[in-house]
């Protein structure tokens, strides 16, 4: 049968939504306090869901550890404690959380250990969050 | 179409253990779930319904009859019990979280139908804030 399941997974980074498509005063305009010239930081919460058949030996969609090792190794490892702006990925990319959840499933799309990704949903703060299903 | 979700809380023990494998391969796949004293956990069961409002009373399903069946269901069946020796659907299979939302959906699905004017759209059992199972009714 096929189920869902889900982890969650803390990233603190630091970012600057910006554009050089946009002048000093768009910019300014469209990002408001987000555009402030040397960046802030979010706790983001990072939210990944599974979809595949449970495995009748174990019960499980996906087993956890081999979960957590790919997120770890492709995702939080690469952006915790990290300034998104300058990461390779986002050089011509706003790094907004549209973005970022984007970014996210396109890094683990190929990776996970079983089944299919469902949907990554990154939390920037407590009131907003973004999701992305691969569409 | 309207989604209303419920949320009930329960605490129960466990472990995971594959009878047809050895301990040692017990002990690789599951790790700490594995040690047959068990373990518990504080879970979250967050039932999901669909349904069109009812034009006289705004409701999708009455609560408190959601509420009811969760509790009659579920809860009294697993709360403060150990999954695999208390409750018939563990004495086989594994009660892992995602076992745990399709035994949930079974138990569920026909007092939610029975009920009427909604249809059960999904179970979701969170094992920790930062784990949890999702079952659609599909195949």
């Amino acid at each position: 049968m096929r189920a869902y399941f889900g982890r969650r997974y803390t990233i603190s980074a630091s970012h600057r939504l910006h554009t050089d498509a946009l002048s000093a005063e768009e910019n300014r305009t469209t990002y408001g306090k987000c555009n402030n010239p040397h960046g802030h930081g979010h706790n983001y919460g990072l939210e990944v869901v599974v979809a595949g058949a449970v495995n009748p030996e174990t019960g499980m969609v996906v087993d956890m550890a081999a979960l957590d090792e790919v997120v770890r190794s492709r995702v939080v490892d690469r952006f915790d404690h990290a300034n998104l702006n300058l990461d390779p990925l986002f050089v011509n990319l706003v790094p907004t959380t549209e973005n970022l959840s984007r970014v996210v499933f396109a890094l683990l799309k190929e990776a996970l250990p079983a089944g299919e990704l469902e949907r990554v949903r990154v939390e920037e703060t407590e009131n907003n969050f973004f999701e992305c299903e691969g569409e | 179409m309207i989604y209303l979700t419920r949320r009930a809380t329960f605490s129960a023990s466990h472990y995971y253990w594959n009878p047809a494998w050895t301990s040692e391969k017990n002990e690789q796949v599951f790790g700490r779930c594995a040690n047959r004293n068990g373990h518990g956990h504080n879970y979250t069961l967050e039932v999901t319904v669909a349904g069109e409002t009812d034009p006289v009373t705004g409701f999708v399903v009455d609560l408190k009859g959601l509420k009811e069946i969760m509790e009659r269901e579920v809860l009294a069946a697993w709360d403060h019990r150990h999954l695999n020796l208390d409750t018939p659907e563990f004495a086989v299979a594994i009660p892992t979280t995602e076992n745990l939302a399709i035994a949930a959906w079974k138990r569920l699905e026909p007092a939610v139908t029975a009920a009427g004017g909604a249809r059960l759209n999904r179970v979701r059992v969170y094992e920790t804030p930062e784990i949890f199972a999702e079952f659609r009714g599909e195949a």
